[in-house]
């Protein structure tokens, strides 16, 4: 008989950014569980909110199956003695012992039966273990030092095998058929059974699954606002976040002045976002409406004091964002670059005002004229605003929008408002919106990258608190989507570090074939536009016939040079090369050279392929010998500006 | 619905509530502080093996914070009621809600989330994990299970419950700035604080004497230093260490420490106030010698 399984940890409430990944591992380690002592069964869901993790999995077995294995004693040879002791830690008598033959000779032997041991016993065994062993960024202790460690205290735990409890402990909670219900909705417990939980929790008030809980917030928002025409601002993260924040979610509608609409709408969708978690509200044109949502974690709001309260607080902060603005305008950007001594870059690094000269020199060294330069003095002014201190993801962008605000001129004040995108390694992050901003976003990072490596702060494994791989992954996405020129350096730390950042970037992103990447970037990657270029054009001669075949003699051309020890570069004696394959090989060459090499491939080939059959390279004139090579030499360099084609793997599985 | 409930009501129902809970009832602390949990009520007492339950009343100084009474939400003095349950029971969110209860909160007719925000205080060689508590958007509580306090892993862990008063009642009597609370009838937030809050934040940022504060700051370290050897005096030793940390907020409210010179001053206090802890530990019997 199979049986199903329930698993749910009552929690206080998990920060919600924590509670996917920590579903995720608790699924993966249940299974493993399963599998690891032959219990049968697969977990078949794994669901959460704020207050409760649950698994649920589905055909365990009722007990493991008994095995049986032959367990090898003492040699035959040791007599009855051995016997006698390897038959007592058998816990069985030498009569009930066989023997078996194996390469090294006769030995004793007994079939050693192991009953399989009930499920459920071994389930109360090993969940505590695995329990406390979810992974979590932060843990905490709540019974006292030493104690056990979760992200939150726990407070129930529901543990169902069938119809059973499976009975453990963890911090003095024991586990049992009964879960809780919404704090203020449903705050009691109630038994539950495997097959009735989630309508249980429904009745508690709790809705157990997220995709509900998204799917009731999405119906309801578009209810509130269809009516009027309006429409949330599209925010996954947030919504990620609501979901995981609630376990009754209800959406409500608020509303605020429309004066404070001339403020700026990345700021007023800030404030909402990043300090109230509330949605924004767009009318048909994109334009922020004075609305915004609200969800709250309850079912209702029969007096309204929750839609007053939430306009309360988004007044007062609204109100202290039109101060910060008014306050900082007494003080111009320009104004402020001398503030940023004493605003620290890093402490190793020195301040941000170090940071900016160094930026404009950047800047400059890359072409950037008058605008691009201007933008780059001002661009980290905006740190010293008290709009940046209060809001700082909106930095960058508050420098925009004040550079504009203060008569500099459109150029300049899109590169600041631009100059840290992309903002995460999320490939459609826009890369900055114009020229100007392409520069300042670089130039930035790259002093950020160089600085960094310069003192030894390279990233190691997943440490990377300087954000280094993202502004790699900028840099080469700005230089290749943006259509800006940057020359890389080829050689040292850094430069193995953005190789690795080019190769995945052109590999996983752009998808082109590894084998395809390493040889484009064998023939040169410091101007990252032309291997792009390069790399479209080897994917598109790629498929044709006799595009792999000649890489197959590029790479055997190659061992041979390799081999012969041969670095004498590519000029040859014509005279010398026989009549036949040889010279018909040379004539091919020069034929075709002004040629590209879309147009070459196709008749080079033969000629190679016939070269290699009838012509020795390893000739015993050792003049001769070093013509042949040179020949082979010359025809490597002859595409080598494109490709290293010896790269291509040729030999792919059908 | 019913009136809510006037500032002192609010005061004395949370008291009672606690009270009723088995908290002893404490005053406010008498040395300035910038927040409740500076007091030797919290810092002292979450530290050792022995349970105690707390509530008081604290008056908390943040001098830079100071608007000259202009600002409707900003005060350069705010009370906090300051919770501290040692060892937290398994309730306690129960016991924190009810609270809520006690002062007209009707929970069916709000929302309360509670929202992930760790506390730390590196000056006190604190933190704690915990969430800040919102109740329909507003951030009514902080609510903190310590791990660590003086550098010390916390024997019991305590649950430390802050309600900011200010806030909370200005939400029940829905008043747009925290000086038209009603206080007591007839009485105002502003008739009773106002004066204070103009002169402090004249003082504060204008006229506290710089020179003089860096010597007193010299001074009470010094006195500290001097206590933290003796035995038998850790409490007139923390006394000392809440002196340094006023007169740091002071400094810098007048704008007189400089980027550079910060981390260095907070990197002194946290020095007296992780010896103080250590010094306390000893004392209480919870640790066998003083470090050295």
């Amino acid at each position: 008989m199979s049986l199903p399984f329930l698993l749910e940890i009552g929690t206080e409430e998990i920060p919600d950014w924590m509670i996917v990944p920590a579903l995720n591992n608790l699924q993966d380690m249940f299974q493993a569980l399963l599998d690891q002592q032959v219990l049968g069964g697969r977990v078949t869901s794994v669901d959460a909110t704020p207050r409760r993790l649950v698994l649920r999995a589905e055909g365990l077995l009722e007990r493991q199956a008994d095995v049986e294995e032959l367990v090898l004693g003492p040699a035959k040879s040791a007599g009855a003695g051995a016997a006698g002791g390897f038959a007592k830690k058998m816990g069985t008598t030498a009569d009930q012992l066989g023997t078996q033959t194996t390469a090294k000779g006769e030995y004793f032997a007994f079939a050693k039966r192991t009953q399989g041991q009930a499920t459920v016993a071994i389930l109360a065994r090993e969940l505590p273990n695995l329990i406390l062993k979810i992974q979590w960024p932060k843990t905490m202790v709540w019974n006292g030092k030493g104690t056990e460690r979760f992200i939150r205290p726990i407070r129930w735990m529901l543990t169902l095998l069938g119809r059973a409890v499976v009975g453990f402990e963890i911090a003095g909670v024991h586990s049992s058929s009964t879960t809780w219900g919404h704090r203020v909705l449903a705050n009691r417990q109630f038994t539950v059974t495997i097959d009735d939980h989630e309508h249980v929790l429904r009745e508690l008030s709790v809705i157990l699954s997220a995709d509900e809980r998204r799917r009731k917030i999405k119906t309801e928002v578009d209810a509130l606002l269809g009516r009027v025409g309006l429409h949330v601002k599209q925010d996954r993260d947030l919504m990620e976040t609501l979901t995981y924040l609630t376990e009754y979610p209800t959406p409500i509608l608020g509303s605020f002045d429309r004066s404070y609409l001339s403020l700026p709408k990345e700021v007023l969708v800030e404030v909402m976002r990043h300090h109230q978690k509330y949605l924004s509200v767009e009318d048909s044109d994109g334009k922020l409406a004075p609305h915004f949502i609200a969800v709250m974690n309850t079912n209702g709001d029969p007096d309204r004091l929750v839609r007053q309260g939430n306009e309360k607080v988004l007044r007062a902060r609204f109100n202290d964002a039109r101060f910060f603005w008014d306050q900082d305008q007494k003080k111009k950007l320009e104004d402020r670059v001398e503030d940023l001594k004493t605003v620290t870059f890093q402490a190793q690094l020195g301040s941000y005002y170090e940071k900016t000269q160094r930026v404009v020199r950047w800047v400059t060294d890359l072409g950037g004229e008058e605008d691009a330069q201007r933008a780059a003095l001002l661009c980290k002014c905006d740190l010293t605003t008290d709009m940046v201190k209060e809001f700082t993801d909106l930095q960058g962008i508050v420098g925009g929008l004040y550079a504009r605000a203060q008569g500099e001129n459109e150029e300049v004040a899109q590169a600041i408002y631009d100059h840290y995108k992309p903002l995460s390694m999320d490939m459609e992050d826009p890369v900055p919106s114009t020229l100007n901003g392409c520069l300042v976003s670089m130039a930035d990072k790259w002093d950020t990258l160089v600085e960094c490596f310069r003192v030894g702060m390279a990233p190691t494994g997943s440490r990377d608190p300087f954000g280094l791989r993202r502004a790699a992954q900028g840099i080469v996405r700005i230089s290749t989507e943006g259509q800006v020129n940057f020359e890389l350096p080829q050689h040292g730390e850094l430069a193995e570090f953005m190789r690795d950042r080019v190769e995945y970037y052109f590999r996983d992103v752009h998808g082109f074939a590894y084998d395809e990447v390493r040889a484009c970037m064998a023939a040169g990657w410091n101007d990252l536009l032309d291997l792009w270029r390069r790399l479209r054009r080897v994917q598109a001669i790629r498929p044709t016939p006799d595009f792999e075949l000649l890489a197959k003699s590029f790479k055997r051309i190659k061992n041979i040079l390799k081999q012969a020890a041969y670095s004498d570069g590519g000029s040859y004696r014509k005279e010398l090369f026989e009549t036949g394959p040889e010279l018909e090989l040379y004539n091919e060459i020069v034929r075709t050279k002004t040629q590209p090499l879309e147009s070459r491939i196709g008749p080079l080939r033969p000629k190679v392929d016939l070269f290699f059959d009838k012509v020795l390279v390893n000739a015993p004139d050792p003049g001769i010998r070093r013509n042949r090579l040179a020949l082979l030499q010359s025809l490597l360099t002859e595409f080598s500006d494109v490709a290293d084609f010896s790269e291509i793997v040729t030999e792919r599985q059908p | 619905m019913s009136t809510p409930l006037s500032f002192q009501e609010t005061v004395l129902a949370l008291k009672k509530y606690w009270s009723e809970r088995g908290c002893i009832i404490q005053e406010p602390y008498d040395v300035e502080v910038g927040a409740g949990t500076m007091a030797p009520e919290t810092f002292l007492r979450v530290l050792g093996p022995s349970p105690y339950n707390v509530a008081y009343v604290q008056p908390s100084r943040r001098p830079a914070d100071g608007r000259y009474g202009e600002n409707p939400n900003r005060l350069y003095k705010h009370q906090q009621l300051q919770v501290i349950l040692k060892p937290a029971p398994a309730d306690v969110i129960d016991l924190y809600l009810g609270s809520l209860t006690a002062i007209g909160v009707d929970l069916r007719k709000h929302d309360i989330k509670f929202e992930e925000d760790n506390w730390e205080a590196p000056t006190l060689g604190a933190w704690g994990i915990g969430w800040q508590v919102m109740l329909d958007g507003l951030e009514i509580s902080q609510f903190t299970y310590f791990q660590q306090c003086g550098g010390f892993d916390l024997d019991l862990i305590p649950a430390e419950l802050t309600y900011g008063l200010e806030r909370i009642v200005a939400f029940l009597q829905n008043v747009d700035s925290v000086y038209d609370i009603v206080w007591a009838p007839g009485f105002l937030y502003s008739d009773v604080r106002l004066k204070d809050e103009q002169e402090f934040s004249k003082y504060n940022f204008e006229l506290a004497d710089v020179g003089m504060l860096w010597q007193l700051f010299d001074l009470h370290e010094k006195e500290c230093q001097r206590l933290i050897k003796i035995s038998g005096v850790v409490l007139p030793a923390y006394d000392q260490v809440l002196k340094c940390s006023h007169i740091f907020n002071l400094l810098d409210s007048r704008g007189a420490i400089s980027v550079t010179e910060r981390v260095g001053v907070i990197g002194r206090v946290r020095k007296l106030a992780l010896g103080v802890a250590d010094a306390w530990m000893v004392e209480i019997g919870a640790k066998k010698e003083a470090a050295a």
